[in-house]
Protein backbone atom coordinates (compact mmCIF):
# COMPACT_ATOMS: atom_id res chain seq x y z
CA UNK A 1 0.00 0.00 0.00
CA UNK A 2 2.93 2.33 1.10
CA UNK A 3 4.39 1.53 -2.18
CA UNK A 4 1.84 1.71 -4.11
CA UNK A 5 1.17 5.32 -2.61
CA UNK A 6 5.16 6.29 -3.23
CA UNK A 7 4.73 4.94 -6.69
CA UNK A 8 1.67 7.18 -7.72
CA UNK A 9 3.16 10.50 -6.17
CA UNK A 10 7.08 9.72 -7.78
CA UNK A 11 5.29 8.73 -10.43
CA UNK A 12 3.93 11.87 -11.25
CA UNK A 13 7.25 13.85 -10.15
CA UNK A 14 9.19 11.85 -12.86
CA UNK A 15 6.60 12.73 -15.52
CA UNK A 16 6.00 16.01 -15.09
CA UNK A 17 9.67 16.58 -14.66
CA UNK A 18 9.76 14.67 -17.98
CA UNK A 19 7.44 16.98 -19.41
CA UNK A 20 9.60 20.32 -18.05
CA UNK A 21 12.43 19.01 -20.13
CA UNK A 22 10.92 19.21 -23.52
CA UNK A 23 8.52 22.13 -22.58
CA UNK A 24 10.42 24.66 -20.81
CA UNK A 25 11.40 27.36 -23.03
CA UNK A 26 14.37 27.90 -20.29
CA UNK A 27 17.47 25.54 -20.46
CA UNK A 28 18.31 25.93 -17.21
CA UNK A 29 14.24 24.79 -16.26
CA UNK A 30 14.86 22.09 -18.13
CA UNK A 31 18.00 20.77 -16.57
CA UNK A 32 15.67 21.14 -13.31
CA UNK A 33 13.10 18.80 -14.64
CA UNK A 34 15.50 16.12 -15.71
CA UNK A 35 16.85 16.38 -12.52
CA UNK A 36 13.22 16.17 -11.02
CA UNK A 37 12.99 12.93 -12.89
CA UNK A 38 16.30 11.35 -11.78
CA UNK A 39 15.72 11.87 -8.24
CA UNK A 40 11.99 10.07 -8.67
CA UNK A 41 13.71 7.18 -10.54
CA UNK A 42 16.29 7.01 -7.39
CA UNK A 43 13.37 6.94 -4.88
CA UNK A 44 11.48 3.85 -6.88
CA UNK A 45 15.05 2.39 -6.29
CA UNK A 46 15.03 3.07 -2.51
CA UNK A 47 11.60 1.42 -3.15
CA UNK A 48 12.78 -1.51 -4.22
CA UNK A 49 15.50 -1.88 -1.12
CA UNK A 50 18.29 -1.27 -3.77
CA UNK A 51 19.90 1.31 -2.12
CA UNK A 52 23.13 1.39 -3.94
CA UNK A 53 21.65 2.01 -7.19
CA UNK A 54 19.62 4.42 -5.93
CA UNK A 55 22.41 6.60 -4.14
CA UNK A 56 24.53 5.90 -7.49
CA UNK A 57 21.68 6.90 -9.52
CA UNK A 58 21.74 10.82 -6.99
CA UNK A 59 25.81 10.14 -7.69
CA UNK A 60 26.17 10.16 -10.69
CA UNK A 61 23.05 11.98 -12.89
CA UNK A 62 21.79 14.52 -10.07
CA UNK A 63 25.28 15.76 -8.45
CA UNK A 64 27.65 15.00 -11.77
CA UNK A 65 26.05 14.87 -15.09
CA UNK A 66 23.43 17.81 -14.09
CA UNK A 67 25.73 19.92 -12.52
CA UNK A 68 27.92 19.68 -16.05
CA UNK A 69 24.80 20.48 -18.28
CA UNK A 70 24.04 23.53 -15.78
CA UNK A 71 27.85 24.72 -16.08
CA UNK A 72 28.08 24.54 -19.75
CA UNK A 73 24.17 26.08 -20.15
CA UNK A 74 25.67 28.94 -17.83
CA UNK A 75 29.25 28.62 -19.40
CA UNK A 76 27.46 28.64 -23.51
CA UNK A 77 25.44 31.94 -22.65
CA UNK A 78 22.07 29.88 -23.72
CA UNK A 79 20.10 30.75 -21.27
CA UNK A 80 17.72 32.61 -23.42
CA UNK A 81 13.94 31.63 -24.19
CA UNK A 82 13.74 29.45 -27.00
CA UNK A 83 11.57 29.46 -29.60
CA UNK A 84 8.89 27.14 -29.79
CA UNK A 85 7.56 27.05 -33.05
CA UNK A 86 7.83 23.58 -34.95
CA UNK A 87 9.75 23.62 -38.07
CA UNK A 88 9.97 20.29 -38.90
CA UNK A 89 8.38 18.60 -41.94
CA UNK A 90 6.90 15.35 -41.82
CA UNK A 91 8.08 14.02 -38.30
CA UNK A 92 4.48 15.13 -36.13
CA UNK A 93 2.01 13.19 -38.56
CA UNK A 94 4.53 10.00 -38.85
CA UNK A 95 5.08 9.61 -34.88
CA UNK A 96 1.12 10.68 -34.65
CA UNK A 97 1.02 7.48 -37.03
CA UNK A 98 3.08 5.30 -34.70
CA UNK A 99 1.60 6.35 -31.62
CA UNK A 100 -1.91 4.86 -32.88
CA UNK A 101 -0.17 2.20 -34.01
CA UNK A 102 1.66 1.44 -30.51
CA UNK A 103 -1.62 1.86 -28.88
CA UNK A 104 -3.29 -0.36 -31.28
CA UNK A 105 -0.88 -2.88 -30.52
CA UNK A 106 -0.63 -2.77 -26.98
CA UNK A 107 -4.46 -2.92 -26.86
CA UNK A 108 -4.87 -5.69 -28.91
CA UNK A 109 -2.32 -7.68 -26.65
CA UNK A 110 -4.05 -6.74 -23.29
CA UNK A 111 -7.89 -7.68 -25.00
CA UNK A 112 -6.59 -11.11 -26.30
CA UNK A 113 -4.72 -11.68 -23.11
CA UNK A 114 -1.64 -12.03 -23.73
CA UNK A 115 -0.50 -9.67 -21.65
CA UNK A 116 -0.19 -9.44 -17.61
CA UNK A 117 0.85 -6.80 -16.02
CA UNK A 118 4.11 -7.26 -13.64
CA UNK A 119 2.57 -7.26 -10.28
CA UNK A 120 4.53 -8.82 -6.72
CA UNK A 121 2.43 -9.82 -4.16
CA UNK A 122 3.67 -9.28 -0.37
CA UNK A 123 6.82 -7.33 0.64
CA UNK A 124 9.72 -6.94 -1.48
CA UNK A 125 11.97 -9.06 -0.40
CA UNK A 126 16.39 -8.56 -1.71
CA UNK A 127 17.48 -10.76 -3.83
CA UNK A 128 21.51 -11.41 -3.43
CA UNK A 129 23.35 -12.72 -6.16
CA UNK A 130 26.68 -12.63 -8.20
CA UNK A 131 26.63 -9.37 -11.18
CA UNK A 132 27.05 -12.81 -13.84
CA UNK A 133 23.58 -13.96 -12.39
CA UNK A 134 22.37 -10.48 -12.57
CA UNK A 135 23.21 -9.94 -16.38
CA UNK A 136 21.85 -13.93 -17.26
CA UNK A 137 18.61 -13.35 -15.76
CA UNK A 138 19.00 -9.63 -17.32
CA UNK A 139 19.77 -10.48 -20.95
CA UNK A 140 19.77 -14.30 -21.55
CA UNK A 141 17.20 -15.99 -24.03
CA UNK A 142 18.00 -19.66 -23.80
CA UNK A 143 16.27 -21.93 -21.45
CA UNK A 144 18.34 -21.81 -17.99
CA UNK A 145 15.32 -21.55 -15.92
CA UNK A 146 12.34 -21.32 -18.72
CA UNK A 147 10.61 -18.66 -20.18
CA UNK A 148 11.35 -16.55 -17.12
CA UNK A 149 14.90 -15.80 -18.03
CA UNK A 150 14.01 -13.99 -21.56
CA UNK A 151 11.02 -11.83 -19.86
CA UNK A 152 13.77 -8.43 -19.43
CA UNK A 153 15.63 -8.62 -22.98
CA UNK A 154 12.83 -7.11 -25.00
CA UNK A 155 12.57 -3.77 -22.64
CA UNK A 156 16.30 -3.95 -22.21
CA UNK A 157 16.52 -3.88 -26.04
CA UNK A 158 13.39 -1.25 -26.24
CA UNK A 159 15.18 1.15 -24.09
CA UNK A 160 18.69 0.40 -26.03
CA UNK A 161 16.65 1.51 -29.15
CA UNK A 162 14.92 4.43 -27.34
CA UNK A 163 18.01 5.92 -26.53
CA UNK A 164 19.00 5.53 -29.80
CA UNK A 165 15.91 7.59 -31.58
CA UNK A 166 16.24 10.39 -28.56
CA UNK A 167 20.04 11.18 -29.74
CA UNK A 168 19.20 11.29 -33.10
CA UNK A 169 16.17 13.26 -32.31
CA UNK A 170 18.71 15.96 -30.86
CA UNK A 171 20.58 16.51 -34.02
CA UNK A 172 17.91 16.80 -35.90
CA UNK A 173 16.48 19.15 -33.93
CA UNK A 174 19.88 21.05 -33.58
CA UNK A 175 20.26 20.75 -37.59
CA UNK A 176 17.50 21.22 -39.39
CA UNK A 177 16.65 24.83 -38.28
CA UNK A 178 16.34 27.44 -41.29
CA UNK A 179 17.67 30.61 -40.25
CA UNK A 180 15.19 33.44 -40.42
CA UNK A 181 15.56 36.85 -39.87
CA UNK A 182 13.61 37.25 -36.32
CA UNK A 183 15.18 34.36 -34.95
CA UNK A 184 17.23 36.43 -32.67
CA UNK A 185 14.60 38.34 -31.50
CA UNK A 186 13.08 35.59 -29.45
CA UNK A 187 9.26 35.48 -30.88
CA UNK A 188 6.92 33.62 -28.09
CA UNK A 189 3.81 34.07 -30.68
CA UNK A 190 3.05 30.77 -31.80
CA UNK A 191 2.69 27.67 -29.41
CA UNK A 192 3.55 23.91 -30.67
CA UNK A 193 1.57 22.66 -33.26
CA UNK A 194 0.51 25.55 -34.18
CA UNK A 195 3.06 25.62 -36.66
CA UNK A 196 3.88 23.68 -39.98
CA UNK A 197 6.99 23.45 -41.23
CA UNK A 198 8.75 26.52 -42.76
CA UNK B 1 8.61 -1.92 12.91
CA UNK B 2 5.43 -1.00 15.57
CA UNK B 3 4.81 2.37 16.56
CA UNK B 4 7.81 2.66 19.02
CA UNK B 5 9.99 2.26 16.37
CA UNK B 6 8.35 4.34 14.14
CA UNK B 7 8.71 6.96 17.48
CA UNK B 8 12.26 6.96 17.88
CA UNK B 9 12.52 7.53 14.45
CA UNK B 10 11.08 10.37 14.30
CA UNK B 11 12.26 11.31 17.97
CA UNK B 12 15.99 10.93 16.22
CA UNK B 13 15.10 13.72 13.20
CA UNK B 14 13.78 15.86 16.00
CA UNK B 15 16.61 15.83 17.80
CA UNK B 16 19.15 16.10 15.00
CA UNK B 17 17.03 18.94 13.80
CA UNK B 18 17.46 20.89 17.19
CA UNK B 19 21.27 19.85 17.63
CA UNK B 20 21.86 21.06 14.45
CA UNK B 21 20.38 24.89 14.92
CA UNK B 22 21.75 24.83 18.40
CA UNK B 23 25.38 23.75 16.73
CA UNK B 24 25.17 26.59 13.85
CA UNK B 25 24.49 29.20 16.79
CA UNK B 26 27.62 28.19 18.96
CA UNK B 27 29.79 27.22 16.13
CA UNK B 28 29.05 31.69 14.62
CA UNK B 29 29.73 32.57 18.07
CA UNK B 30 32.63 30.21 18.57
CA UNK B 31 34.38 31.66 14.98
CA UNK B 32 33.72 35.09 15.73
CA UNK B 33 35.50 34.90 18.97
CA UNK B 34 38.45 32.57 18.29
CA UNK B 35 38.97 35.16 14.72
CA UNK B 36 38.75 37.78 16.92
CA UNK B 37 41.42 36.82 19.36
CA UNK B 38 43.24 35.97 16.06
CA UNK B 39 43.02 39.73 15.68
CA UNK B 40 43.65 40.90 18.69
CA UNK B 41 40.18 41.94 18.82
CA UNK B 42 37.71 41.65 21.47
CA UNK B 43 34.71 40.23 19.34
CA UNK B 44 30.76 39.98 20.27
CA UNK B 45 30.56 40.76 24.06
CA UNK B 46 27.28 42.42 24.84
CA UNK B 47 24.31 39.87 23.91
CA UNK B 48 24.65 37.22 27.60
CA UNK B 49 27.87 35.87 28.72
CA UNK B 50 30.77 36.29 26.76
CA UNK B 51 28.39 37.51 23.55
CA UNK B 52 27.35 33.79 23.47
CA UNK B 53 23.29 35.14 22.43
CA UNK B 54 24.80 37.31 19.50
CA UNK B 55 24.27 35.06 16.95
CA UNK B 56 20.21 34.78 18.23
CA UNK B 57 20.34 37.79 18.24
CA UNK B 58 21.04 38.39 14.82
CA UNK B 59 18.88 35.35 13.80
CA UNK B 60 16.25 37.26 15.13
CA UNK B 61 17.30 40.43 13.33
CA UNK B 62 17.52 38.53 9.94
CA UNK B 63 14.50 36.81 10.78
CA UNK B 64 12.45 40.75 10.96
CA UNK B 65 14.43 42.15 7.89
CA UNK B 66 12.84 42.77 4.48
CA UNK B 67 13.47 39.89 2.17
CA UNK B 68 14.30 42.40 -0.93
CA UNK B 69 13.55 40.53 -3.99
CA UNK B 70 15.73 42.52 -7.22
CA UNK B 71 13.55 42.98 -10.15
CA UNK B 72 15.60 40.63 -12.98
CA UNK B 73 15.51 37.68 -11.04
CA UNK B 74 13.85 34.00 -11.77
CA UNK B 75 11.63 33.94 -9.41
CA UNK B 76 10.63 29.97 -9.04
CA UNK B 77 14.33 29.40 -9.02
CA UNK B 78 15.60 32.42 -6.70
CA UNK B 79 13.25 31.35 -3.92
CA UNK B 80 13.91 27.51 -4.37
CA UNK B 81 17.39 27.95 -3.95
CA UNK B 82 17.89 28.69 -0.29
CA UNK B 83 15.63 26.00 0.42
CA UNK B 84 17.74 23.71 -1.62
CA UNK B 85 20.68 24.75 0.24
CA UNK B 86 19.92 24.14 3.87
CA UNK B 87 17.76 21.05 3.33
CA UNK B 88 20.92 18.26 1.45
CA UNK B 89 22.65 19.98 4.67
CA UNK B 90 20.44 18.75 7.51
CA UNK B 91 20.36 15.36 5.33
CA UNK B 92 24.26 15.14 5.22
CA UNK B 93 24.08 14.89 8.92
CA UNK B 94 21.94 11.97 9.40
CA UNK B 95 24.01 9.21 8.46
CA UNK B 96 26.42 10.52 11.22
CA UNK B 97 26.85 8.44 14.41
CA UNK B 98 27.55 10.87 17.32
CA UNK B 99 27.35 8.22 20.38
CA UNK B 100 27.20 4.62 21.22
CA UNK B 101 23.90 2.94 20.67
CA UNK B 102 22.49 2.19 23.42
CA UNK B 103 20.13 -0.68 24.97
CA UNK B 104 17.35 0.60 26.27
CA UNK B 105 13.88 -1.74 27.37
CA UNK B 106 11.01 0.00 25.77
CA UNK B 107 7.54 -1.46 25.65
CA UNK B 108 8.57 -4.48 26.80
CA UNK B 109 11.65 -5.66 24.41
CA UNK B 110 14.85 -4.76 24.48
CA UNK B 111 15.59 -2.34 21.50
CA UNK B 112 19.23 -1.06 20.45
CA UNK B 113 18.98 2.62 19.68
CA UNK B 114 21.57 3.57 17.04
CA UNK B 115 22.63 7.60 18.56
CA UNK B 116 22.33 8.71 14.88
CA UNK B 117 19.63 9.68 12.51
CA UNK B 118 20.02 6.53 10.25
CA UNK B 119 22.23 3.56 9.59
CA UNK B 120 22.17 3.25 6.40
CA UNK B 121 24.29 0.18 4.72
CA UNK B 122 25.68 2.95 1.97
CA UNK B 123 26.35 5.69 4.65
CA UNK B 124 29.13 6.81 2.81
CA UNK B 125 27.67 6.91 -0.57
CA UNK B 126 24.92 8.60 0.72
CA UNK B 127 27.23 11.83 2.13
CA UNK B 128 28.65 12.04 -1.57
CA UNK B 129 25.57 11.92 -2.59
CA UNK B 130 24.42 14.88 -0.53
CA UNK B 131 27.16 16.58 -0.83
CA UNK B 132 26.84 16.61 -4.71
CA UNK B 133 23.23 17.50 -4.25
CA UNK B 134 24.45 20.75 -1.93
CA UNK B 135 26.12 22.43 -4.78
CA UNK B 136 23.09 23.01 -6.82
CA UNK B 137 22.05 25.79 -4.32
CA UNK B 138 24.82 27.91 -5.12
CA UNK B 139 24.68 27.20 -8.81
CA UNK B 140 20.84 27.92 -8.83
CA UNK B 141 21.37 31.21 -7.00
CA UNK B 142 24.00 32.44 -8.47
CA UNK B 143 22.02 31.95 -11.91
CA UNK B 144 18.64 33.39 -10.55
CA UNK B 145 19.96 36.23 -8.92
CA UNK B 146 19.75 37.86 -12.47
CA UNK B 147 22.99 39.93 -11.73
CA UNK B 148 26.58 39.24 -12.80
CA UNK B 149 28.17 39.16 -9.55
CA UNK B 150 26.06 36.51 -8.28
CA UNK B 151 26.50 34.57 -11.73
CA UNK B 152 30.40 34.44 -11.68
CA UNK B 153 30.25 32.89 -8.00
CA UNK B 154 27.90 30.36 -9.48
CA UNK B 155 29.87 29.46 -12.03
CA UNK B 156 32.84 29.25 -9.85
CA UNK B 157 30.75 27.05 -7.54
CA UNK B 158 30.49 24.79 -10.93
CA UNK B 159 34.12 24.38 -11.11
CA UNK B 160 35.01 24.07 -8.03
CA UNK B 161 32.61 21.51 -6.84
CA UNK B 162 33.28 19.17 -9.27
CA UNK B 163 37.07 19.13 -9.19
CA UNK B 164 36.93 18.58 -5.46
CA UNK B 165 34.38 16.23 -5.14
CA UNK B 166 36.63 13.54 -7.42
CA UNK B 167 39.49 14.44 -5.06
CA UNK B 168 37.12 13.68 -1.83
CA UNK B 169 35.86 10.40 -3.63
CA UNK B 170 38.83 9.13 -4.52
CA UNK B 171 40.45 10.02 -0.59
CA UNK B 172 37.27 7.88 0.59
CA UNK B 173 38.00 4.94 -1.08
CA UNK B 174 40.88 3.59 1.37
CA UNK B 175 38.83 4.36 4.41
CA UNK B 176 36.40 1.54 2.46
CA UNK B 177 39.60 -0.50 1.10
CA UNK B 178 40.57 -0.30 4.80
CA UNK B 179 37.60 -1.38 7.01
CA UNK B 180 35.89 -2.87 4.28
CA UNK B 181 32.53 -1.42 5.00
CA UNK B 182 30.17 1.84 3.39
CA UNK B 183 28.50 1.87 6.60
CA UNK B 184 29.77 4.46 8.98
CA UNK B 185 28.82 2.59 12.09
CA UNK B 186 30.84 0.01 11.38
CA UNK B 187 33.61 2.21 10.36
CA UNK B 188 33.90 3.68 13.69
CA UNK B 189 33.91 0.55 15.63
CA UNK B 190 36.43 -0.77 12.91
CA UNK B 191 38.61 2.20 14.51
CA UNK B 192 38.10 0.60 18.38
CA UNK B 193 41.02 -0.68 20.63
CA UNK B 194 44.15 -0.15 19.39
CA UNK B 195 46.57 0.21 16.72
CA UNK B 196 48.19 -3.74 15.90
CA UNK B 197 51.69 -3.57 14.24
CA UNK B 198 52.39 -7.02 12.86
CA UNK B 199 49.64 -8.86 15.34
CA UNK B 200 51.10 -6.79 18.37
CA UNK B 201 49.36 -4.12 20.10
CA UNK B 202 51.20 -0.58 20.40
CA UNK B 203 50.14 2.57 22.42
CA UNK B 204 48.27 3.79 19.70
CA UNK B 205 43.92 4.24 19.13
CA UNK B 206 43.59 2.30 15.79
CA UNK B 207 42.20 5.46 14.27
CA UNK B 208 42.61 5.59 10.21
CA UNK B 209 44.38 8.60 10.39
CA UNK B 210 47.79 6.85 11.45
CA UNK B 211 47.39 4.60 9.01
CA UNK B 212 45.87 6.51 6.40
CA UNK B 213 47.18 9.82 6.89
CA UNK B 214 47.65 11.00 2.94
CA UNK B 215 43.57 10.14 2.39
CA UNK B 216 42.97 12.16 5.58
CA UNK B 217 44.94 15.42 4.77
CA UNK B 218 43.32 15.16 1.09
CA UNK B 219 39.61 14.85 2.33
CA UNK B 220 40.57 17.56 4.87
CA UNK B 221 41.29 19.89 1.95
CA UNK B 222 38.81 19.03 -0.11
CA UNK B 223 36.41 19.25 2.83
CA UNK B 224 37.54 22.80 3.41
CA UNK B 225 36.94 23.50 -0.52
CA UNK B 226 33.14 21.77 -0.58
CA UNK B 227 32.50 23.85 1.95
CA UNK B 228 33.44 27.12 0.29
CA UNK B 229 35.17 27.87 3.05
CA UNK B 230 38.40 30.33 3.07
CA UNK B 231 40.96 29.83 1.91
CA UNK B 232 38.99 28.49 -1.13
CA UNK B 233 36.08 30.66 -0.28
CA UNK B 234 36.10 31.89 -4.48
CA UNK B 235 32.60 31.52 -4.46
CA UNK B 236 31.84 34.69 -2.40
CA UNK B 237 34.76 36.55 -2.87
CA UNK B 238 33.64 40.01 -1.40
CA UNK B 239 37.01 41.66 -2.97
CA UNK B 240 35.68 40.70 -5.78
CA UNK B 241 32.57 39.39 -6.76
CA UNK B 242 30.82 41.57 -3.75
CA UNK B 243 29.73 38.30 -2.19
CA UNK B 244 29.06 35.94 -4.99
CA UNK B 245 26.02 34.17 -5.22
CA UNK B 246 24.18 35.35 -2.17
CA UNK B 247 24.64 39.11 -3.23
CA UNK B 248 21.00 39.63 -3.78
CA UNK B 249 19.76 37.75 -1.15
CA UNK B 250 18.22 39.28 2.23
CA UNK B 251 16.63 38.67 5.31
CA UNK B 252 15.66 35.10 6.01
CA UNK B 253 16.67 33.71 2.53
CA UNK B 254 20.19 34.51 3.63
CA UNK B 255 20.10 33.31 6.69
CA UNK B 256 18.84 30.03 5.03
CA UNK B 257 21.91 30.12 3.07
CA UNK B 258 24.52 30.90 6.13
CA UNK B 259 22.84 28.33 8.21
CA UNK B 260 23.62 25.82 5.17
CA UNK B 261 27.09 26.97 5.08
CA UNK B 262 27.76 26.40 8.77
CA UNK B 263 25.68 23.25 9.75
CA UNK B 264 28.20 22.07 6.13
CA UNK B 265 31.10 22.81 8.60
CA UNK B 266 29.73 20.77 11.52
CA UNK B 267 29.03 17.94 9.54
CA UNK B 268 32.49 18.21 7.13
CA UNK B 269 33.97 17.74 10.86
CA UNK B 270 31.82 14.91 12.15
CA UNK B 271 33.03 12.99 8.98
CA UNK B 272 36.44 13.47 9.48
CA UNK B 273 36.15 12.69 13.00
CA UNK B 274 33.82 9.28 11.82
CA UNK B 275 36.34 8.47 9.24
CA UNK B 276 39.55 8.94 10.60
CA UNK B 277 39.76 10.11 14.21
CA UNK B 278 37.78 6.84 15.79
CA UNK B 279 33.95 9.16 15.97
CA UNK B 280 32.63 8.22 19.28
CA UNK B 281 35.75 5.77 20.09
CA UNK B 282 37.36 6.81 23.73
CA UNK B 283 37.70 5.38 26.99
CA UNK B 284 34.23 4.88 28.56
CA UNK B 285 35.23 2.98 32.09
CA UNK B 286 32.32 0.70 31.46
CA UNK B 287 31.08 -0.65 34.57
CA UNK B 288 33.55 1.87 37.10
CA UNK B 289 31.15 4.63 36.80
CA UNK B 290 27.25 4.81 36.60
CA UNK B 291 26.11 3.24 33.73
CA UNK B 292 24.21 6.91 32.24
CA UNK B 293 28.11 8.37 32.82
CA UNK B 294 29.55 5.66 30.08
CA UNK B 295 26.62 5.98 28.20
CA UNK B 296 27.30 9.61 27.08
CA UNK B 297 30.82 9.70 27.06
CA UNK B 298 30.74 8.50 23.76
CA UNK B 299 28.92 11.52 22.78
CA UNK B 300 31.00 13.69 24.73
CA UNK B 301 34.10 12.06 23.14
CA UNK B 302 32.79 12.60 19.31
CA UNK B 303 32.16 16.29 20.10
CA UNK B 304 35.31 17.45 22.03
CA UNK B 305 37.14 15.61 18.65
CA UNK B 306 34.34 18.07 16.71
CA UNK B 307 35.69 20.65 18.30
CA UNK B 308 39.23 20.55 17.23
CA UNK B 309 38.24 20.32 13.72
CA UNK B 310 36.12 23.30 14.31
CA UNK B 311 38.94 25.16 15.60
CA UNK B 312 41.05 24.19 12.55
CA UNK B 313 38.86 25.57 10.09
CA UNK B 314 38.35 28.82 11.91
CA UNK B 315 42.16 28.98 11.87
CA UNK B 316 42.84 28.31 8.17
CA UNK B 317 40.11 31.07 8.07
CA UNK B 318 41.60 33.48 9.79
CA UNK B 319 45.30 33.20 8.70
CA UNK B 320 44.90 32.03 5.13
CA UNK B 321 44.81 34.18 2.10
CA UNK B 322 42.39 33.03 -0.23
CA UNK B 323 43.73 31.15 -3.60
CA UNK B 324 43.64 32.47 -6.87
CA UNK B 325 41.66 30.60 -9.47
CA UNK B 326 43.64 29.11 -11.35
CA UNK B 327 45.29 28.17 -7.76
CA UNK B 328 42.65 26.21 -6.83
CA UNK B 329 42.60 24.27 -10.24
CA UNK B 330 45.94 23.63 -9.84
CA UNK B 331 45.57 22.45 -6.49
CA UNK B 332 42.76 19.98 -7.04
CA UNK B 333 43.60 18.20 -10.21
CA UNK B 334 47.60 18.49 -10.78
CA UNK B 335 47.95 17.83 -6.99
CA UNK B 336 45.26 16.40 -5.08
CA UNK B 337 43.68 13.78 -7.97
CA UNK B 338 47.05 11.85 -8.75
CA UNK B 339 48.05 12.00 -5.07
CA UNK B 340 44.68 10.48 -4.37
CA UNK B 341 45.30 8.11 -7.21
CA UNK B 342 49.09 7.11 -6.18
CA UNK B 343 48.26 6.74 -2.49
CA UNK B 344 45.05 4.38 -3.87
CA UNK B 345 47.22 1.90 -5.95
CA UNK B 346 49.43 2.06 -3.07
CA UNK B 347 46.98 1.06 -0.46
CA UNK B 348 45.23 -1.46 -3.24
CA UNK B 349 48.58 -2.67 -3.86
CA UNK B 350 49.04 -3.48 0.93
CA UNK B 351 45.36 -4.70 0.88
CA UNK B 352 46.12 -7.45 -1.81
CA UNK B 353 49.01 -8.42 -0.41
CA UNK B 354 47.56 -8.81 3.08
CA UNK B 355 44.94 -10.88 1.70
CA UNK B 356 46.64 -12.97 -0.48
CA UNK B 357 50.46 -12.81 0.61
CA UNK B 358 53.26 -11.90 -1.53
CA UNK B 359 53.37 -12.55 -5.35
CA UNK B 360 56.37 -14.30 -5.35
CA UNK B 361 55.72 -15.71 -1.62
Amino acid sequence: MVELVIFALMGAVALAGAIGVVRARNPVYGAMGLMATLFALAVFYVVHLAHFVAVVQVIVYAGAVITLFLFVIMFVGVDRAEDLTEKLAVQRPVALIVLVGVVVAAGALVVTGNFDWVITSGEPQVVTGTIEEIGENLISVGPPSGREASRWLLPFEATSLLLIVAAVGAIALAFYRPRRKDEASGRRDAGPGSGSGP
Amino acid sequence: MDWIDLGLVALRVVVIFGLLQVVTILLIWFERKVVADMQNRVGPDRAGPFGILQTVADGVKLFFKEQVTPRKVELGLYLAAPMLAAVPAFLMFMVVPFGRPVRINLGGEDRLIPIQGADLNIGLLYVLAMSSVAVYAVVLAGWSSGSKYPLLGGVRATAQAISYEAAMGLSLVPVVLFTGSLQLSEIVTAQSGSLTFFDRAIALPAWNVIVLAPSFLIFFIAAVAETNRAPFDLVEAEQEIVGGFHTEYSGLRFALFFLAEYINIFTMSGLAVTLFLGGWAGPTWDGSVPLLVSAVLPTVWFFLKVVVFLFIFVWLRATLPRLRYDQLMTLGWKRLIPASLVWLFFIGGAMAVRQFGLPWG
